[in-house]
């Protein structure tokens, strides 16, 4: 399971010219110039589309958070009139696949004048569009105590107090989770950066990648492979860091 | 104000009433953001459901042409291909991961020790697995001097031109999509740890052995998460796109053996502006995916079993 990775990490400190003629995974002769190289192989160098990427992930987490824990606390807590019909519609757009509303969501995007900006990949996640992670959060939600809600409407909370200094501080588990899952997908998204960002200033870390790809020369694998496992470092990182918090989420969302 | 003034009338009756409404202006405003996102989602569901009838390029206004863009896509030859390789793919690697996620969460369950450390090794790669990396990782790992085909020399065996040769393409991306099992396989344990493990004794006493108590305990108390991870596989998977796109450098090839539905959509709409077109295949392929959600759900009253 894990040679691929190993493979990836052995071949980025490999001189060059023998990434495919010497075997074994520990390398004969280290090279990290492959790293030096690599970080300034492409019109940018490197640093720029990590901080691009990191831009994007940080604001996308923010977004999710907020919007998403504030829908969730909505569903899980409070009783109001269509709150059924509307968390049934949430669910629905968990099935929902995403290209059937490509073409007009790019279109209004275009006309907002938003194309090759950030904004198509930022603003829906401030719009809890992700209903995945409103699920996982209704879901932890609603595990907490009634009698907690109802502790804090006696001592005089509303339900924006409520859910501001009880509900939200007992649910950082769920937020961490949200957090990890959306760092995760953010920081590997190719498709929304690959519609809507057009200048090489603004690429996210997976454009970059691809540009390696299509100029590739005899010599640049050892870079190529050097900026990949970059590009995964953050998140082997965050899956280490994690782990707890990625299993209960995804256990959860499977086992309802 | 008005209400306030009445109260002292009104109290009982409408106490609860006016709470009631209360609940209701703090719900809507806790649902604001998600109000505003489904705008986003609801407007362009209907907007592309007419786009599919229209010709439209961007730059003039939409002409509506009826059924002519299905038309066009049941003569389409590359479309059909596209689809062709879409259900390949999706019909081959979603069995084979399931498979592997439960034979592995099985193993896995029987009580190892440093099961942490092996959970994580597994479910490692399917966090990784659709990013860009990964994929050109791939390319190389299968290319024609890869390591694949020097293990498979090293046995005696001349492997093939795993990335170039159209029949063998699409299997480098399936071998990748198994290597994802993963997620899955978190799910299975998960659903494995909540069977009774006196059912599994009960069974043991009656003389039941290995194969038996699997098929009789293990599949019919873990079918409802089956089911699940087959319908989150079947969907995700028929809406591949990266792997293809980085794979064949965006087009699609070796001779379009790795054209998935999504990238020769993306071809067709954003480096063609076909957007009409674009949203009829965008209609298709959702129409497929509910039809198949539904036999799935249809079919899972024979198979799936729940306990309560």
């Amino acid at each position: 399971m894990m040679y691929p990775l190993l493979w990836l990490l052995s071949s980025s400190v490999k001189p060059g010219a023998t990434v495919f003629t010497q075997p074994g995974l520990w390398p004969e002769s280290w090279d990290l110039s492959n790293y030096s190289d690599g970080w300034g192989a492409l019109e940018h160098p490197f640093s720029l589309y990590l901080a691009n990427s990191l831009v994007i992930v940080v604001l996308s987490i923010v977004g999710n958070l907020l919007s998403c824990s504030l829908a969730a606390y909505g569903f899980a807590r409070l009783r109001f009139t269509g709150r059924r019909l509307f968390f049934a519609l949430m669910l629905g757009t968990m099935m929902l696949p995403g290209h059937v509303l490509l073409v007009p969501q790019y279109v209004v995007f275009a006309k907002l004048g938003w194309l090759n900006t950030y904004y198509p990949l930022l603003v829906p996640n401030f719009l809890a569009t992700n209903a995945f992670y409103i699920f996982l959060m209704v879901q932890f939600m609603r595990a907490l105590p009634v009698e907690l809600d109802d502790a804090a409407r006696i001592d005089g909370c509303g339900p924006f107090r409520t859910f501001w200094k009880i509900i939200m501080p007992l649910s950082l588990p769920a937020f961490a989770t949200t957090a990890i899952f959306t760092f995760i997908s953010v920081w590997n998204e190719f498709f929304g950066p690959l519609l809507y960002l057009t200048d090489s200033e603004l690429y996210t870390v997976p454009l970059a990648l691809r540009q390696f790809v299509d100029s590739e020369g005899q010599s640049a694998w050892g870079q190529m492979f050097a900026m990949s496992f970059v590009s995964l470092a953050p998140v082997i990182g965050f899956f280490i860091a994690g782990q707890k918090y990625l299993v209960k989420g995804i256990a959860t969302t499977g086992l309802k | 104000m008005s209400v306030l003034q009445q109260t002292p009338v009104t109290a009982p009756a409408s106490a609860p009433r006016r709470r009631y409404r209360r609940q209701d202006r703090s719900g809507y405003l806790f649902l604001l953001p998600w109000f505003l996102g489904m705008l986003f989602t609801i407007i362009p569901f209907f907007a592309s459901l007419y786009l599919a009838f229209t010709d439209y390029n961007l730059l003039n206004p939409p002409e509506w042409i009826g059924l002519d863009n299905f038309r066009e896509m049941l003569a389409d030859e590359r479309l059909m291909r596209s689809l062709r390789v879409t259900v390949i793919y999706t019909v081959v690697s979603v069995p084979l991961s399931l498979a592997a996620a439960l034979g592995v969460a099985m193993v896995l369950q029987q009580g190892i020790r440093g099961l942490p450390v092996y959970r994580a090794i597994f479910y490692l790669p399917s966090l990784l697995g659709s990013s860009v990396a990964v994929v050109i990782l791939w390319r190389y790992l299968f290319g024609v001097d890869g390591v694949i085909n020097k293990g498979l020399a090293w046995l005696g065996i001349a492997g093939p031109a795993w990335t170039t040769d159209p029949s063998h393409a699409l299997t480098t991306l399936i071998i990748l999509h198994v290597w994802t099992f993963g997620s899955p396989m978190v799910i299975f344990l998960a659903g494995l740890r909540q069977i009774p493990a006196a059912y599994y004794e009960a069974a043991s006493v009656d003389g039941a052995g290995p194969w038996r108590r699997f098929r009789s305990i293990t599949l019919p108390l873990l079918s409802p998460i089956i089911f699940f991870n087959l319908v989150q596989s079947l969907i995700a998977s028929l809406q591949t796109f990266t792997q293809g796109f980085v794979m064949s450098g965006g087009t699609g090839g070796p001779a379009d053996s790795t054209l998935f539905y999504n990238l020769y959509l993306y071809l067709r709409g954003f480096t063609q502006f076909d957007m009409g077109y674009a949203s009829a295949m965008a209609w298709v392929l959702f129409v497929l995916i509910a039809v198949l959600t539904a036999v799935n759900f249809l079919a899972a009253r024979w198979w799936v079993f729940y306990d309560d």
